[in-house]
């Protein structure tokens, strides 16, 4: 599948709702920064420099030792895309925005599965990531040690014995690895614990991250939690340490969410069947009401309230009322209004579509 | 009022980040919010690891070491060009001998961020060599330590004898 199918295609691998967990761990994501000698980092790369950069990767990702362990890896300029494929490659998480600024000196590598990506000349010269669904911590980490290893036999890293592999930015430097979880936790947040849970996880050297509209409520009420810290710890503690934090998080969750059916099912029921009754009927959706509801919707397919519906469905659709989603699958620029327009009769079509399966 | 990120267009969302259950609301531009959005449902926090970076740099890099009236002209790197203030300014190092010629004074910054200044992970296979089984023989020696206080002495004889072979090779 060459890249601009995976344009096209709103589901990734990560969304497959697959991997342990799945109700509650979205999707797990390992990153590690590599950067080249004889180079400076990418803030300072002039044009020459840039491309010198690009043609090492490129030719590291076509030998063949490295196709037969890790797949075909593709390479793609970011100036061979338009505006809006650039934008999709965010809103599927593939890429950060920040390789979208002088998007001139920057490249992407992608596996056809998007499994792995690797931004080039973004922060770092390399930023090699595995996108997985569910709890998949380790198995990231075992694909993208791989894919390092082969990588590194073409291409001569940065490193230093004392601090490891060398980053721009020192918050990086040692493993270069940041590993992090995307969790749903809308029991947390209904029976009001949420900040406490959150509080203590960040005592234990871990970054959480929500992110709320207004109101109080997270929108979509997910999290994404990571570890902080990258050197004087291995990779396989980094590792370790976030999958038994996750571990308790998935286990608080679960017992908010049985408390919830046990003493307040109607009222759960009913925030469930409003969420899906809004969405399957409504004439115009912005994104974050969007955001909210599907929260709750996967919520109901989760704890068995809504059958029909299978959460990957969920996933999808999350990407696909995103903007640039919108606009892609349109074929022209949308003004707000026309979006929200869109984005309604797009979920009401794929709700209806999986009710007759 | 503008938009806080690109200082371009309105302001017309609000939005609440909670980062470590720190409260922020940011007046944004609606591109700026789905980006910001995009930012933390696929990526990691680097904006705030750098300002958190930025404020630990301005006391160490910023301001002038102790007993100097000024920063000193040494202050560059001599394989990027790169100032301490730049550095200090972006929280981006320049290039990877940064890490050699602001040593001393990098050494401070890396134990507040990391609490440690010394690297105990991966090594790269093919550029790694001596180092690599310099690492690995630190872990054995570790487990040889504990399988000697559980008292299984047979585990140990083994692993000392891994370790023997392994310091052959440095
Ligand atoms: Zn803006
Ligand atoms: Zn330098």
């Amino acid at each position: 599948m060459a890249l601009k199918e995976i344009l096209n295609e709103a589901r990734s691998r990560w969304m497959d709702g697959q991997g342990t967990d799945s109700d509650i761990v979205i999707s797990s994501r390992i990153r590690v920064a590599r950067n080249l000698t004889n180079l400076p980092f990418p803030h300072l790369l002039n044009q020459e420099q840039a491309e010198r950069v690009i043609y090492a990767v490129k030719a590291a990702v076509e030998k063949r030792s490295l196709k037969e362990k890790i797949g075909v890896l593709e390479l793609t300029r970011l100036n061979e895309l338009t505006p809006v494929e650039r934008q999709i490659l965010v809103e599927k998480h593939l890429i950060s925005p920040d390789l979208l600024e002088d998007y001139q000196k920057k490249a992407v590598v992608l596996r056809d599965d998007e499994v792995i990506s690797i931004m080039i000349n973004e922060e770092d010269h390399l930023r090699i990531q595995c996108l997985l669904p569910g709890l998949q911590l380790k198995e990231a980490w075992e694909l993208i040690d791989r894919l390092d290893d082969e990588l590194e036999a073409a291409l001569d890293y940065a490193f230093d014995e004392r601090l490891g592999y060398l980053t721009a930015c020192p918050t990086n430097v040692g493993t270069g690895l940041r590993a992090s979880v995307m969790l749903h936790l809308p029991g947390l947040v209904l029976v009001k614990q949420i900040k406490n849970v959150l509080s203590a996880v960040a005592k234990l050297g871990l970054t959480v991250r929500g992110l709320y509209g207004e109101g109080t409520e997270a929108s979509g009420n997910l999290f994404q939690v990571s570890n902080q810290v990258t050197l004087g710890l291995t990779e396989e503690d980094i590792i370790t340490n976030l999958l038994s934090v996750t571990r308790q998080l998935i286990a608080q969750e679960r017992s908010a969410r049985a408390a919830l059916l046990k003493e307040s099912r109607e009222q759960l029921e009913d925030r469930v069947g409003r969420a899906y009754g809004l969405l399957k009927h409504s004439r115009l959706m912005s994104s974050e009401e969007a955001m909210r509801l599907f929260s709750d919707l996967r919520l109901g397919i989760d704890m068995g309230l809504i059958k029909k519906i299978p959460s990957s469905l969920v996933n999808e659709l999350i990407v696909l009322t995103r903007p640039a989603f919108l606009m892609k699958t349109l074929g022209k620029d949308l003004t707000p209004f026309e979006r929200d327009v869109y984005r309604s009769q797009l979920i009401r079509k794929k709700l209806s579509a999986a009710q007759q399966m | 009022m503008e938009c806080e990120r690109c200082h371009e267009r309105p302001a017309t969302v609000h939005l609440t980040e909670i980062i470590n259950n720190q409260k922020r609301t940011m007046r944004l531009c609606e591109q700026c919010a789905r980006e910001v959005q995009a930012e933390s449902l696929g990526f990691l926090p680097q904006m705030n690891l750098h300002s958190f970076l930025a404020s630990l740099l301005h006391n160490e890099f910023g301001a002038p070491a102790f007993g100097q009236a000024v920063v000193p002209e040494r202050a560059r790197c001599s394989a990027c060009g790169i100032t301490e203030a730049q550095f200090a300014k972006r929280g981006l190092l320049g290039c990877a001998d940064c890490y050699h010629n602001f040593g001393d004074r990098l050494e401070p910054v890396l134990r507040r961020i990391h609490g440690t200044n010394r690297h105990t992970g991966k090594v790269p296979r093919r550029t790694g060599g001596k180092v690599r089984v310099a690492s690995q023989i630190e872990r054995l020696k570790a487990k040889l330590r504990e399988a000697i206080s559980r008292e299984e002495f047979e585990q140990a004889a083994q692993l000392r004898d891994k370790i023997r072979e392994l310091e052959k090779q440095l």
